[in-house]
């Protein structure tokens, strides 16, 4: 299928609208502002970076998002199986079901969860009224790491969900079938078959989730009260409060460089198995 | 699925159309651009100003000055509402306008005390709108006895109970304040102590919290918050029990202003515009309305008793004389930045 | 045995549904609350009726939809498009432009609308509706491309050149065989640029123009003072009709939406 005009004006707009802009930003990376407004060239941004009071939350960033794709993936594959079961009804309608929370605002959704989780929250007190905490006893449920790993969680799974049940519904049933056939039982079926047919799903699932988690900061600052310094709001806090873009686009770089690098590792993986993969 | 195909490709050209026609937008009236703070101008105000001098308002709203700063760089504003160190990095810049004051005669009426300040001291470029106080909002019900000093969030009674801000220079600034320190301080030593008090504070803190701190202390999840007076006036207004301090230690008080940017289109509509706020009961329905300081002299006459002998926002000469206003400058910021982050990442 | 299976399979959805509704709920039972406030004081429609004579919202709703409707589709087109050719691509160009693809989705959303701001600002384009849909598709295309690649890698190659030894020119056969059998991908694309692009805040808060608000930067600019109940009763609203007309399409043409997904 020899197509590769089909995807002339999609170079063409990925030249103006990706590759520019961000040589625009890796620009302001290696550049600092001088007392009269000029630009010159300096490495000072990576070296401050390079401290351990920034690296902190850098590594802190990964390991959440980390945790939080690992919980989604957890939960959303067997959630994805189930939906792309040619038993289920009204399959579609689970779909859609699946999609309509993302048409509400993010930051609306995130804002009701306050209600329930809060110390005064509805959760607290249905508790307190069944008389499992005493009065003037809470749950703590926010302001820690947990609860931003919980919104992380809750926003992101339908995208871990959605393009694993989207490969699942194309596998080839016959492939199971005959595996059946041949007296492989539920288990093998799913370890020798399924699963590895549905890893590229698997694989965008991942990035659909890694990513976005590692650069939120709506969740943090509504669900962690802002105690939890993530680099989404080190970057956030860089283009609004301290109005230093320079920094706040290094980061950015660095951040971009090591996600660049995993997804190296990950497309090398795909060579091993082919048929699998990223792309 | 052909014929849904289909329909789906005609709905895409229609609507492609459209939105090109809706892109080619009709301007004929003369109007001008003002960029405001949300919620920061009294209902009908700005109808009132269109019917008086017939110019069309294009009306939108920011949160932070940064916000602002961003904006500014790429848009076009004939109005915008700087706070006073905003003021002075603009300047510094040259994004700023000079005014012309036969358009603002209005400027008569301005409290001298908010006149040759430090970020704009000949008074060329800025005319001071409202200003306000940094301070405690705290439940009276909640807590032991009045609020007065800046050491009661440090208090271990009400830990788990209190938010700081969640914005680096008013956190760190109104601790220095506590210490006796100046807000401007660069002296790393006084930083220092702040930095070691701020972390000491952290655990006992629910999280920082800027406009949030309203609906926190009115839902009872928390019982002291820091937040500034025009804020807090809404927020008692709500519940009963609210009460608002400026701390006896001396605070940060912040001056926001009417300036016109440099790169303004329609320069004389924006000084009409800040003419117009100036209007002693325009001015006056702005203060009443917001619950920020009114720095018209003329208009704090129109306004009730009850708002003017309020001290937490009028406070006493004394605690003025003790306070500050930000200043901004590169060795302040860096020096300010590397306290909030060592706090930050304190666990 | 398979149907204990089926019947924890249904448990486990309903729990995750609940997990995802929650908050749905409680956001709509709040539109009904009498406070400005989130502490409960009593029923009331008073949100509703005060969210129709809401100019500023009624705006907002009006640039996100339109917004998202315009960029979603165009994005679509370009992304299904693009993909196609990526999959027909040798290995290293192919690598290339994929890992360029990426850059939007990998990239942290602010980078994202600080730099097209950037971009807008050098090629002075005055921003408002344009750029914000021009910056929406910058993120939506890649997600269309990687929900339509795999579709293509699982579509045996094959059928594309039986169709065209069976007499069908290259553009019938890319209509006929290839397009029905991406579909489920482009859908899901589309979808997910609609929902991309009806959620996004920071993007389109750097991307945007004076005066030209979408609901997310006007719940952004609101919520930090107190979120207007309006924008819930708006909220609860959408969803209602959002979740009727879907159920209504669903079970009228039941067969096709099967195919869609």
């Amino acid at each position: 299928m020899n197509k590769k005009w089909y995807a002339q004006p999609y170079i063409l707009w990925s030249i103006l609208f990706v590759v520019v802009p961000l040589l625009l930003v890796v620009y302001f990376g290696f550049t600092t502002k001088t007392a009269d407004g000029s630009m010159v060239f300096s490495l000072e941004n990576f070296q401050k970076f390079f401290t351990p009071a920034y690296l902190e939350v850098f590594l802190r960033s990964l390991w959440y998002a980390f945790i939080s794709t690992v919980v989604c993936l957890l939960l959303g594959y067997p959630a994805a199986m189930v939906l792309s079961n040619r038993n289920l009804k009204s399959q579609g309608t689970m779909v859609l079901l699946l999609v309509i929370p993302m048409w509400m605002n993010l930051l609306l959704r995130t804002y009701a969860w306050l209600t329930l989780l809060e110390n005064e929250g509805l959760i607290n007190q249905f508790l307190r009224f069944i008389h499992v905490l005493g009065e003037g006893e809470s749950i703590q449920f926010l302001y820690h790491d947990g609860a931003v790993v919980f919104g992380m969680v809750y926003n992101f799974l339908p995208f871990m969900i959605l393009p694993i049940y989207s490969v699942m519904t194309k596998l080839d049933q016959s492939v199971v079938e005959a595996a059946e056939d041949l007296g492989a039982n539920w288990w093998h079926v799913f370890r020798r078959v399924r699963l590895p047919l549905s890893i590229p799903g698997v694989m965008s699932g991942i990035t659909m989730v890694f990513v976005p988690a590692v650069t939120t900061f709506a969740i943090s600052a509504i669900l962690g009260g802002n105690k939890v310094t993530l680099l989404g709001n080190l970057i956030e806090r860089q283009f609004g409060q301290m109005n230093n873009w320079n920094f706040g686009s290094a980061i950015s770089l660095v951040l971009m460089v090591i996600i660049l690098l995993s997804m190296g590792f990950m497309s090398s993986y795909e060579k091993e198995n082919e048929g699998g993969g990223l792309l | 699925m052909i014929e849904l195909k289909k329909r789906v490709l005609c709905l895409a050209a229609a609507l492609c159309l459209a939105a090109s026609l809706l892109l080619v937008g009709c301007e004929q009236k003369e109007t001008i651009r003002v960029f405001n703070w949300g919620e920061f101008i009294a209902e009908g105000v700005l109808e009132d100003f269109e019917e008086e001098t017939g110019i069309q308002v294009i009306y939108s709203e920011y949160n932070t000055n940064e916000d602002m700063y961003n904006k500014l760089k790429t848009t076009s504003y004939d109005v915008i509402v700087p706070s006073d160190y905003m003021v002075q990095q603009l300047i510094e810049e040259d994004m700023l306008a000079e005014l012309n004051f036969d358009n603002i005669p209005n400027y008569q009426y301005i409290d001298p005390q908010f006149q040759n300040t430090p970020y704009d001291p000949e008074n060329k470029y800025s005319v001071p709108y409202m200003w306000c106080t940094l301070g405690i909002l705290y439940d009276s019900e909640k807590v032991a006895e009045p609020i007065t000093s800046m050491t009661a969030m440090w208090d271990p009674q009400y830990e788990g109970r209190m938010f700081m801000m969640d914005s680096m220079r008013d956190t760190i600034g109104i601790t220095m304040k506590m210490l006796g320190y100046s807000v401007n301080s660069e002296d790393q030593a006084e930083l220092d102590a702040a930095q070691a008090k701020l972390i000491e504070q952290r655990p006992m803190l629910l999280g920082y919290v800027t406009d949030e701190i309203k609906d926190k202390l009115i839902s009872g999840e928390a019982y002291l918050g820091l937040a500034y007076s025009g804020e807090a006036g809404k927020a008692m207004e709500e519940k009963e029990s609210l009460a608002y301090c400026v701390p006896e230690e001396g605070t940060i008080f912040s001056i926001d202003t009417l300036c016109v940017p440099k790169n303004a289109q329609n320069k004389e509509g924006g000084e009409k515009f800040i003419n117009f706020m100036h209007k002693p009961d325009i001015a006056a329905r702005n203060a009443e309305e917001m619950l920020y300081g009114i720095a018209n002299t003329e208009g704090k006459k129109l306004l009730p008793e009850e708002i003017t002998s309020d001290e937490s926002l009028y406070p006493s000469d004394e605690v003025m004389a003790r306070s500050e206003l930000m200043a901004v400058s590169k060795e302040i910021n860096e020096k300010n930045e590397a306290v909030w982050q060592a706090v930050m990442s304190a666990n | 045995m398979k149907p204990k299976r089926n019947i924890a399979g249904k448990v486990y959805l309903f729990l995750i549904f609940l997990f995802l509704y929650a908050p749905i709920i409680i956001l709509i039972i709040y539109s009904f609350n009498e406070s400005k406030f989130r502490t409960w004081s009593g029923f009331s429609f008073k949100w509703y009726i005060e969210l129709f004579s809401d100019t500023k919202i009624m705006a907002a709703l009006y640039n996100t939809i339109l917004v998202a409707v315009v960029a979603s589709l165009l994005s679509t087109v370009m992304g299904t498009l693009a993909a196609i050719g990526i999959h027909g691509m040798k290995k290293w160009p192919k690598r290339l432009i994929m890992d360029v693809t990426y850059l939007p989705v990998l990239n942290p959303d602010i980078v994202t609308g600080v730099s097209l701001m950037l971009l807008f600002v050098f090629l002075s384009i005055p921003t408002g509706r344009l750029t914000l849909i021009l910056a929406h598709m910058s993120f939506c295309i890649p997600y269309v491309i990687l929900s339509v690649l795999p579709k293509l890698k699982q579509m045996n190659p094959n059928i594309y050149h039986a169709a065209l030894d069976l007499g069908a020119t290259p553009m019938r056969a890319m209509w006929k065989v290839v397009l029905p059998e991406i579909m489920p991908g482009v859908i899901t694309g589309l979808l997910m640029s609609f929902t991309l692009s009806i959620d996004d805040f920071i993007v389109s808060f750097f991307t945007t123009g004076p005066g030209v608000e979408n609901l997310s930067i006007l719940i952004y600019n609101a919520a930090r003072k107190g979120v207007n109940p309006s924008i819930n009763a708006l909220s609860a609203l959408m969803f209602v009709v959002i979740m009727c007309l879907l159920l209504i399409i669903n079970k009228r043409t039941k067969t096709n939406v099967d195919i869609m997904f």
